[in-house]
């Protein structure tokens, strides 16, 4: 209780009646909060040490789950504003609800669920840390995403994915299972993996159209492996049959040079 | 702003990241509502903008005069006005004006601003179209009288615009009191050119607006080819062109929506090459036609008029754009969130694909049709 009053008082007074403590858990109400508002109330109350927040009527603030290097669980109700885990360290952030544009945009580690779709550039040089998303996504997923040593960023699409899907990858993984296609149909999705030049993207059945300078393979042992934790844990978040979703052929994709522009400008 | 030293700012993060703001809401049943929703979602967007350009399109709006062009003019002098009140008064029958109604508001240096209804005088020349007189008496005031801009020119519809957020501008012109089937709206962030008066968005001619998320490389080219047509560019601003350029396509041309956005987010030459013979054929000949009002560069408009409203992104979709229907509601926008605090639960909610329309149609078309139109389809 002392605690609490502690961080109370290092809110803002005007702030304070739209949070809560119960049980443990960090209710704030978000309906018409300023986002650098709410962003430096989560700054206060992880700081000083929460573990669960929940915040309820989000409705597009930004940067959400950014500078707060911690391994706090942060539950959203609403739509979430663009760059939502933005920089992100260590939380893990569930949404009920779809996210906007920029989602995981150069995440670091942690994690993000989201029981909805998202926009545009979901993980956009994100290079630690995972995102499972249940349904579809936008454009540019992927974009520029790397991986460094044991930094390797993961990301499930449970539905399917727009154009320009792993462009310019450089490391990482991206898996997408299209359970929403009904058998035969296609992601619609154009310029799969352009300049893609490292990572990897696993497909469930032949739903991805790839574009130049990249090959579809067989799936390997290794492969198998990642495919089947992923999909454990995408199974696990959103409540899905485990065999069903693997009773499928998996193909990857992958650059067929690491370097697809070495001579673009060498005559 | 909320002052942060308050609260807990260590980095100092007031850095603007912003991109313009769009949002456009239409009842397809052509019931009439006010600003408030629009006003509310276009707000919650506000970081989008920098406060350089605001303003909202609105059809409907004058049923007592929806025979006569409403003409909203802006002033930088009043010498100006006495020139333009001239001129006007040559080329038409002035039914009604008055100065527009404004409240004190949160915008910068608002020029004088003024409203007319006028019909056309009966001196124009035989077989010319009466639109195609009322867009050339607009082009000769905007390019020939200095100081004085005709920023909206059609039919029982209006445009706002101004220097200010669009939650401001809405004040100054106290949209409450306006209501309209068709609302759209636009944050502005300027990126090549200075944020004035005429600047804002959204940009019209006749019942055309266009409210533009983006920047059009191709600008240039767009400008020279409708100068040949007579549309000439002043409110040193890329999205004019668009403005112009369906005027040129869906009203001169009468060319249907779905050709017009292939010829402004043409398909890339190797996507046509995977076409059927006939598609290729076609979208070949549109290219090859109209390859100067092709828009280059990244954008997400939306395109009204009388009837119907249009959602557009470039071929590559590098703007935003998201659609959803409530009932009978078609809501565009640049950012979900702002949808959901109107409309928290949607029928239906998608991101449409680079270079594909949204497009909502009254269920009557009639409904807004100008009389004329009516006499035909009675007989």
């Amino acid at each position: 209780m002392i605690e609490e009053k502690k961080i109370i008082a290092a809110i803002d007074p005007d702030l304070c009646s739209f949070i809560k403590l119960e049980n443990h858990v960090w209710k704030i109400n978000a309906k018409e909060m300023y986002y650098k508002d709410l962003n430096s109330i989560l700054r206060i109350i992880v700081q000083n040490g929460a573990k669960k927040v929940e915040i309820y009527n989000v409705c597009g603030q930004r940067y959400i789950g950014t500078d707060l290097n911690s391994d706090v669980q942060i539950k959203i109700f609403g739509t979430p504003g663009n760059d939502l885990g933005a920089f992100m360290n260590g939380p893990k952030l569930i949404v009920n609800g779809n996210a906007q544009d920029g989602c995981g945009n150069t995440m670091n580690n942690g994690e993000i669920v989201i029981h909805g779709q998202t926009g545009d550039l979901l993980s956009h040089s994100m290079r630690g840390g995972k995102i499972l998303v249940r349904d579809d996504v936008g454009y540019r997923v992927g974009i520029h995403m790397k991986e460094y040593h044991d930094k390797k960023p993961n990301i499930v699409i449970g539905g399917t994915a727009q154009d320009f899907l792993g462009e310019y990858m450089a490391g990482g993984v991206i898996l997408v299972l299209g359970l929403n296609l009904t058998k035969g149909d296609c992601c619609k999705a154009r310029f799969v993996g352009t300049g893609m030049h490292g990572g990897i993207i696993y497909e469930r059945e032949k739903i991805l159209e790839v574009g130049a300078g990249t090959k579809i393979m067989n799936t390997g042992k290794r492969d198998k492996l990642t495919i089947e934790t992923l999909v454990q844990e995408f199974c696990k978040n959103f409540n899905l049959d485990f065999d069903n979703v693997m009773n499928a052929k998996f193909y990857k994709i992958v650059p067929i040079s690491k370097r697809p522009y070495g001579k673009l400008y060498s005559h | 702003m909320r002052n942060l030293t308050k609260t807990n700012n260590p980095y100092g993060d007031d850095k603007d990241f912003s991109g313009c703001s769009i949002f456009g809401m239409m009842n397809l049943e052509g019931n009439l509502f006010s600003s408030d929703k629009i006003v509310k979602a276009i707000t919650n967007m506000h970081d989008r903008g920098n406060g350089q350009g605001g303003g909202f399109a609105v059809y409907g709006i004058y049923p007592t005069f929806k025979d006569y062009y409403a003409f909203h003019i802006m002033y930088l002098s009043r010498h100006a006005k006495e020139k333009t009140d001239k001129t006007l008064a040559a080329y038409f029958n002035i039914i009604y004006d008055e100065e527009m109604q404004t409240k004190p508001a949160n915008v910068s240096n608002p020029p004088l601003v003024w409203r007319y209804f006028v019909q056309p005088r009966k001196i124009r020349p035989k077989g010319k179209l009466i639109e195609d007189y009322v867009l050339e008496t607009v082009m000769k005031i905007n390019t020939e009288i200095k100081n004085s801009f005709i920023f909206s020119s059609g039919k029982n519809m209006g445009v706002f615009k101004g220097v200010g957020f669009p939650e401001d501008v809405a004040d100054f012109f106290c949209l409450e009191d306006y209501k309209g089937y068709l609302w759209t709206s636009h944050g502005r962030f300027p990126t090549n050119t200075q944020g004035w008066w005429g600047g804002a968005h959204p940009f019209n001619i006749l019942d055309w607006t266009v409210v533009h998320n983006g920047e059009l490389s191709s600008y240039g080219i767009n400008k020279r080819y409708l100068e040949m047509y007579g549309y000439k560019c002043t409110m040193q601003t890329d999205t004019e062109v668009l403005a112009y350029a369906v005027d040129l396509l869906m009203r001169k041309q009468n060319l249907p929506i779905n050709i017009v956005t292939r010829i402004l987010a043409a398909p890339l030459w190797n996507e046509i090459d995977l076409m059927k013979p006939k598609e290729q054929e076609m979208l070949r000949t549109l290219r090859q036609t109209y390859s100067s009002l092709l828009m280059n560069g990244p954008f997400s408009v939306i395109i009204a008029h009388h009837g119907e409203m249009i959602g557009l992104t470039d071929r590559i979709k590098l703007r935003p754009l998201v659609a959803g229907t409530k009932a009978d509601i078609l809501y565009l926008s640049s950012e979900e969130a702002a949808v959901r605090l109107v409309s928290p639960k949607l029928d239906k909610f998608w991101s449409p694909r680079g270079g594909e329309p949204v497009i909502g149609k009254l269920t009557n078309p009639l409904l807004f049709a100008e009389s004329s139109i009516l006499e035909e389809n009675r007989t």
